[in-house]
């Protein structure tokens, strides 16, 4: 049998499940992860990092998306195709406010969507946590805690009894 | 009896984790379709193939099939336009403004409330294309590099209207969609059959719900929620100044902007009732939306009644404090003249009945809900072709004024587009899940974790 790709540890709670992962950080484990079926805030302290990136993307994208809606619509009355209003100047930039908002807004939910896809590693309609026995239930009921392989302290044997002790549903290994 | 009429509750505490998943998500994967999806099915098909029918007849006479005449120049097909995207509006205001406020209660309807918006904003689409005439000529809209040297008028406020709604399908598009990216992957994960496996497993796209995923979903969803949010006002601010912008008698005012607003969110809060009340006891939702939802939904459609009913009443007024003899010719003719039917059924449809939400008995009585709701949708139709109709039909010059009677065609079009929203509706209620399982789910845990302390 090859090496396993990590282990998985199922709760029924969540408070079970930061109570498991906040021994094995003292532990010194490193490679963790947790599935969980709902947004399990206490849990982003424990395992994410918080990253800058996602909202500055957005705000990039909003920004990108003014300039360009108002570029186009410059350029298109005032440079390519001038059509003289009653004298009014060209560039009648208060009329171009509403649509500059538009594709303001729309570059903007358009870079949040790329970035969280991006963030999340998304699409990728396999993943190798998908192995895990049961992991199904991840999304309906259960919480789920994995430990990756390659974590330098990771060995099946010892990490099964330590994750014994926090009363969960199911232990198990992922095969790769 | 105290215990199930309970206003306190956003969802019912015998619910569990494992319940509630399998409630919300069974609905699309295991229950047998029920009779009355078919039924209204069958009512779908119908009204598309009518309204197939009234387009290919359109587009192969023109429009004088429809009873457009000039001075009024737009008929139907604008009064239904606006009117669509007004229903449209409360998918938007329910899933992403009472997000930001963290109302708890929209969990477990903004999902029907998007896919609502959806459909509507796809009814209301069709309607300004079909209503050009020479409809193949459409995509000049697009600001597109072309051998005529052309641009659109970027000035007018009819292609901001363009902009706005076109920015605001996507939006919507991809709002609904992120946010229902999690539900989809429990539905992946409790498929039974291998097409249902693959169906989900795609639309998915591999969603796993670890911590970082949740967590980037989280920050994204918010900031949308934040973008969609002024960009719903912006909308129907835009929409009244399509007529705003004009110089016609009745139309050219600086109150059209909010008052488009108001009755956007008043005609599809009106419609979310038709559509909530009935599918909550035809799923057996009553324990996710609960007499609570109900009360807000009407507590909230009574607020926007009266906002409603400030515009009505400045609308009124103006006319006789500006003394415009036009403005005061048109409202002289709808009030008391030959629209004064529907112009107090309007009154009566919209700000009237309402009001007897004011009283908590009713607001409780789900028939009652469906009923003022039902005459809130018929009652904004009449809204929107009276500011079409009624203030084109009095235009400047008396030696232009000419009635406006719509053609068979006209109603056709009308009662067709309603296929669009009753058949996208359909297909969402026996595909995808109905409501936003991992809220209620979060919901259901932050209630153990307070009884448990």
């Amino acid at each position: 049998m090859t090496a396993p790709y990590g282990m998985v540890a199922h709760f029924e709670r969540p408070e079970a499940l930061i109570a498991a992962l906040r021994r094995l950080k003292a532990e010194g484990y490193e490679r963790l992860d947790a599935y969980s079926p709902y947004h399990v805030e206490a849990l982003d302290a424990l395992l994410a990092r918080r990253s800058p990136v996602l909202p500055l993307v957005v705000f990039l994208a909003g920004a990108a998306g003014a300039l360009c809606g108002f570029f186009l619509q410059y350029y298109g009355l005032a440079v390519a195709y001038p059509v003289n209003v009653g004298g009014r100047p060209l560039n009648s930039w208060p009329a171009f406010v509403p649509s500059t908002y538009e594709f303001t807004v729309l570059f903007a939910v358009a870079g949040a969507l790329i970035a969280f896809l991006a963030a999340a590693r998304l699409p990728r309609l396999y993943h190798p946590i998908f192995a895990a026995p049961e992991i199904e239930r991840a999304t309906a009921d259960r919480f789920v805690l994995f430990v990756a392989a390659d974590d330098p302290r990771f060995d099946p044997d010892r990490l099964r009894e330590f994750l014994e002790g926090d009363g969960p549903s199911l232990v198990a290994e992922v095969p790769r | 009896m105290a215990a199930a009429n309970d206003l306190s509750r956003v969802i019912e505490p015998r619910l569990t984790l494992t319940g509630v998943t399998a409630q919300i998500s069974d609905i699309a994967l295991r229950d047998r379709t029920p009779l009355w999806w078919w039924v209204t099915l069958v009512v779908a098909l119908g009204l598309l193939g009518l309204l197939v029918v009234a387009l290919a007849r359109l587009f192969f006479a023109g429009i004088g099939i429809w009873g457009v005449n000039i001075p009024v120049a737009w008929g139907l097909a604008i009064a239904n336009y606006v009117w669509w995207i007004g229903l449209a509006a409360g998918g938007t205001i329910i899933s992403s403004l009472f997000f930001l406020t963290r109302s708890e209660w929209r969990n477990a309807t903004n999902r029907l409330a998007e896919t609502m918006t959806l459909f509507c904003a796809a009814a209301a689409g069709i309607m300004p294309i079909i209503h050009l005439g020479r409809w193949w000529y459409s995509y000049w809209l697009f600001p597109y590099p072309n051998v005529m040297g052309t641009w659109p008028q970027f000035r007018s406020p009819l292609h901001w209207d363009f902009v706005a709604l076109f920015c605001y399908v996507i939006g919507s598009i991809v709002f609904w969609y992120m946010g229902m990216l999690p539900d989809v992957a429990t539905l992946r994960d409790r498929a039974q059959s291998r097409a249902g496996q693959v169906f989900y497993g795609i639309l998915a796209l591999g969603w796993q719900g670890s911590t970082r995923q949740w967590r980037s979903f989280r920050t994204a969803y918010l900031l949308m929620a934040a973008l969609m949010a002024p960009l719903i006002i912006s909308v129907h601010s835009i929409v009244g100044l399509d007529f705003a912008g004009g110089l016609t008698p009745g139309w050219h005012s600086t109150q059209l902007p909010p008052y488009f607003v108001f009755g956007a969110v008043l005609s599809s809060f009106g419609l979310f009732l038709v559509l909530l009340v009935p599918l909550r006891t035809l799923y057996r939702l009553e324990d996710v939306i609960t007499e609570r939802h109900l009360d807000v939904l009407a507590k909230l459609t009574l607020t926007c009644s009266l906002l409603i009913a400030y515009a009505y009443a400045l609308e009124a007024f103006m006319p006789f404090y500006s003394g415009k003899p036009e403005d005061v010719t048109v409202a002289l003719n709808q009030i008391f003249g030959t629209h004064a039917g529907i112009y107090w059924s309007k009154i009566v449809l919209n700000v009237a009945v309402p009001q007897l939400l004011w009283i908590p008995a009713l607001r409780r009585n789900r028939t009652v809900l469906v009923l003022i709701g039902a005459g809130i949708v018929v009652g904004m139709w009449i809204e929107r072709y009276l500011i079409v109709v009624g203030s084109l039909d009095r235009a400047f010059l008396p030696s232009v004024w000419q009635e406006f009677v719509p053609t068979f065609w006209d109603w056709a079009t009308l009662a067709g587009s309603v296929g669009i929203l009753l058949l996208g509706l359909l297909l969402f209620l026996r595909l995808l899940p109905i409501a936003t399982i991992f809220e209620l789910r979060q919901l259901i845990e932050e209630r153990r974790k307070a009884a448990d302390e």
